[in-house]
């Protein structure tokens, strides 16, 4: 069964159409690239699947329940971890706190304020520490940690929840190209190990090819290109998008 | 029916100045992010400047010519403040320049009193505006008339102004987006200086303007910003012609109020403002505020329990706390009794304000309910001491319950000023309702139990309870809880897909804090043996954030010591000198402009800077 099902999906505001009639379906333990331009409609699309946004048209299921209405909590609690274009973590708390957070909002308690928060689940949290490589900054501030590690970070948070699929707008902006290859590396593994299914926009078109299973072009909203990495490389609309020589910029060959 | 139409009529000419007034405030929060408390400081200099120089000048041009250098004159005393105070501490927290501005407040009005005296001063009638004309059989004063007519023409001014010059449209790009007009390169200092010239001169021309209408007095400050922050809010943060559009509607609910409620005409303009808040969470004309860029200028250090030098150090601070009625005098023991309950009233509001980033400006309401739910329970319900201290803490803890339910809905400056609604609600109910709370003449004879009534017993009860809800406040920050409740102040945007449900974690924080602050009153009842609406004042709750904020909003033991050192010089001043608004409004401007962080901030940072310089010695 697919994991993410997207139908018709779309978004406007206040006239302008961000995103349009745009369908997929994502497996479980599939690497899915959501690519395109600048202003394709690629981070719209993630606050709609993770509930941020409601979207004008078009429905999505998720492990095939409709997610019309719900929060992004609620969608979080179907087992869904999401990480930011802009790296989101609590700057006031140590980075295994920050995990800490997320294990204890994923095993609610009946007292929550009779404990110190950070004896709960330290084993866990240093176990997704682990897993990301950050077990020797697991007790520094976040709030001084270098942009990579935030991402790093970012990831073993959103692994807390033990999801079965991954939301990552651009997992690896901000990093060097070393650091982007390692930390796709890593998602990938950790996607296979557990069948997740991850989602993930980015920008370097190696990295891209290099770790998705499929991948999707968006262009001004629409779908223009589906499939194996390359098929999609050697597709022609793709590369007049990318390359600038189609009617995106008005250019002629 | 023409009585009503004059009296809508009146009601429109009281809308000029505060609309004057609230389109200033406006502007310089739009472009600022300030909170100007000191505008109505700036409002009442307007008014004394202008009766000096209406005293001094005569004639037609004589007058007009007082009114306008007035209000230039206190322009030119809002530039120097801009430029000498604000401009060092625009990267300090939110709020700070809140703290900044009140400083400035306390020192106006000694100045006021001490150049103009304590007697309202009325002043001149306008030439050529002296007489009334008939309007429906009653009689209206012409100067009135002026009023409605100069109000759309200062709106048409600033539209102009905001549409048709360039430095009208950078201010309107710096209110939409500061971060993006400072990367286009403009020069933001001089924009934030001229925004603020521009706004403390409406205030000034509004003060002027009041003059042949109204006594200038000495509580005209304070009255017009509550004013004035409410009709800003109402008509929606940055918007000028919503401004207009709420001094207008405030303006007619006060004229109207009057006649329709008497009983309850304080409370109308508030219940309209928590309404308006409600539906229209940004106003009638305002627009969602853009997602600011990070946690604005506010610097995030970490937070930690204390660890074993801490506790000992507070082990020990408890130990002598308890010794003190041993050596001090029953008037030392007293004063030491109200600092330790005003330890715990900002210890309730620091948990709220730092811990969840909720700014309260209305946390008096709390401490006011458990006061009164207190005295209530003593000499209305005749229960004893003890049950009468739980009895004021659940009243707080409904209150807060309620009004909290409402005030989670919103966030930033909009949850602020909800609060501050309920908190004026609460104060009206508690001065207008005389068969319950003896409205202003109070509740008198709240004495303690036999065993208690000693001022060292009492004190010791105080510390007591003092020191058990300050440590129970700390164990609940680091709990579960109080780290949701953090965590929707770092980053509301994880803390909420990690599935933290905002509402409800900060509602239960809301309801915590309003507990221990009720608590808080009620100790503070017994020790003064009487209820007033004051224990409900606003100046109550600026005072809780005056505390919070000298101590240190980044930091987990701000609060107390703020409320330790603020309180006891308080105290101390009042008892020293008739001017002690301007030494502590003075000191506080000073401690703004040397500790941005507060004095906890300040004394950690000076602490981490030691550990790394004895690190550098050891491993050169």
């Amino acid at each position: 069964m697919s994991i993410l099902v997207v139908e018709e999906l779309g978004k406007s505001y206040s006239g302008f159409q961000a995103v349009r009639d745009v369908s997929f379906v994502l497996e479980a333990g599939e690497m899915l690239a959501l690519i395109g331009p600048n202003g394709a409609g690629k981070s719209t699309c993630f606050n709609m699947i993770d509930g941020q946004l409601a979207p004008t048209t078009g429905r999505m299921a998720i492990f095939g329940k409709s997610t019309a209405g719900m929060t992004p909590g609620d969608i979080w609690r179907l087992g869904v971890g999401r990480t930011f274009q802009v790296a989101a973590t609590f700057a006031s708390m140590t980075v295994a706190e920050n995990v800490q957070m997320a294990l204890l909002s994923h095993h609610p308690r009946r007292w929550p304020a009779l404990r110190w928060a950070a004896r709960y689940h330290v084993a866990e949290a240093e176990r997704l520490l682990a897993l990301v490589g950050m077990t020797d900054q697991a007790q520094r501030s976040c709030g001084e940690l270098a942009y990579g590690d935030l991402k790093r970070l970012e990831l073993a948070i959103a692994l807390a929840n033990d999801p079965k699929l991954l939301l990552m707008d651009e997992p690896a902006a901000g990093m060097a190209t070393r650091e982007r290859h390692a930390l796709m590396g890593l998602t990938g593994r950790i996607a296979r190990e557990r069948t997740i299914g991850v989602l993930f926009t980015e920008h370097d078109m190696d990295v891209v090819f290099g770790h998705a299973d499929r991948v999707l072009v968006l262009n001004r909203g629409t779908l223009i290109a589906e499939g194996a990495p390359a098929a999609v490389r050697a597709n022609a609309e793709v590369q007049a998008v990318y390359l600038g020589a189609g009617s995106l910029y008005g250019a002629r060959s | 029916m023409s009585f009503y139409f004059v009296q809508f009529v009146t009601g429109l000419s009281s809308a000029c100045s505060l609309f004057l007034v609230a389109s200033g405030l406006s502007i310089i929060f739009g472009v600022t992010r300030v909170v100007n408390f000191a505008h109505g400081a700036f409002y009442m200099l307007g008014a004394y400047i202008g009766y000096t120089l209406t005293d001094r000048l005569s004639g037609v041009v004589g007058f007009w010519g007082a009114i306008a250098l007035g209000a230039l004159a206190v322009a030119a005393i809002g530039t120097l403040i801009e430029m000498l105070l604000l401009r060092r501490i625009y990267d300090a927290p939110e709020l700070f320049q809140l703290l900044a501005t009140f400083g400035v407040t306390l020192v106006v009005e000694d100045l006021v009193l001490l150049i103009w005296g304590p007697s309202e001063l009325l002043g001149p009638r306008a030439p050529g505006f002296t007489g009334a004309i008939d309007l429906f059989g009653q009689p209206f004063p012409t100067y009135d008339l002026l009023l409605i007519a100069l109000a759309p023409l200062v709106l048409a001014f600033l539209w102009l102004l905001f549409r048709r010059t360039t430095w009208g449209v950078l201010v309107r790009a710096a209110t939409q987006d500061r971060e993006m007009v400072a990367a286009l390169g403009v020069n933001q200092k001089w924009l934030f200086t001229s925004v603020f010239a521009l706004g403390v001169f409406l205030a000034g021309l509004g003060g002027a303007l009041e003059l042949p209408r109204e006594a200038a007095n000495h509580t005209m400050d304070l009255q017009v910003i509550t004013e004035a922050l409410v009709v800003v809010v109402i008509g929606g943060l940055g918007s000028v012609p919503g401004t207009f559009l709420a001094a207008i509607i405030v303006s007619e609910l006060n004229a109207f109020g009057i006649l329709v409620f008497p009983k309850i005409s304080i409370v109308l303009v508030f219940l309209v403002m928590a309404i308006v808040l409600i539906v229209r969470p940004w106003g009638l004309l305002g627009r969602a505020e853009a997602a600011a860029r990070a946690a604005s200028g506010m610097v995030l250090s970490r937070w930690r329990p204390l660890r074993a030098e801490g506790r000992l150090f507070a082990v020990l601070a408890l130990a002598v706390a308890a010794l003190l009625p041993l050596v001090a005098g029953s008037y030392l023991v007293g004063v030491a009794t109200e600092v330790l309950i005003f330890m715990l009233y900002a210890a309730s509001l620091h948990f709220l304000l730092a811990g969840g980033g909720l700014a309260s400006f209305g946390h008096a309401a709390y401490f006011g309910l458990g006061s009164y739910g207190a005295a209530i329970a003593l000499k209305a319900c005749g229960l004893g001491m003890e049950t009468a201290i739980v009895a004021g803490t659940v009243l707080g803890l409904v209150g807060a319950l309620v009004f909290g339910w409402f005030c989670v809905r919103l966030s930033g400056v909009y949850f602020a000023m909800l609060t501050l609604a309920f908190a004026q609600i609460a104060w009206s109910i508690a001065y207008q309702w005389t068969d319950v709370t003896g409205g202003d003449n109070g509740i008198i004879g709240v004495w303690p139990s036999a065993w208690a009534a000693s001022p060292a017993r009492f004190y010791w009860l105080t510390l007591a309870l003092s020191a058990g809800g300050i440590a129970l406040l700390r164990a609940i920050t680091f709990s579960p809880f109080g780290y949701a409740l953090r965590a929707l102040r770092d980053s509301t945007l994880r803390a909420e897909t990690i599935g933290i449900e905002r509402r409800r974690v900060q509602w239960m924080g809301f309801v915590i804090a309003g507990a221990f602050a009720a608590l808080a009153g009620a100790l503070y009842a017994f020790l003064k043996g009487s209820v007033f609406p004051d224990n409900i004042s606003i100046s109550l709750s600026i005072d809780g954030l005056v505390m919070v904020l000298l101590g240190g909003v980044g930091t987990v033991s701000g609060g107390i010591v703020g409320a330790a050192i603020y309180r006891s010089l308080s105290i101390w001043v009042i008892s020293h000198t008739d001017y002690s608004k301007l030494v502590l409004g003075a000191l506080i401007v000073l401690l703004v402009v040397l500790f941005p962080k507060g004095l906890v901030g300040a004394f950690e940072a000076w602490r981490s800077v030691r550990t790394l310089a004895g690190l550098h010695r050891q491993n050169p």
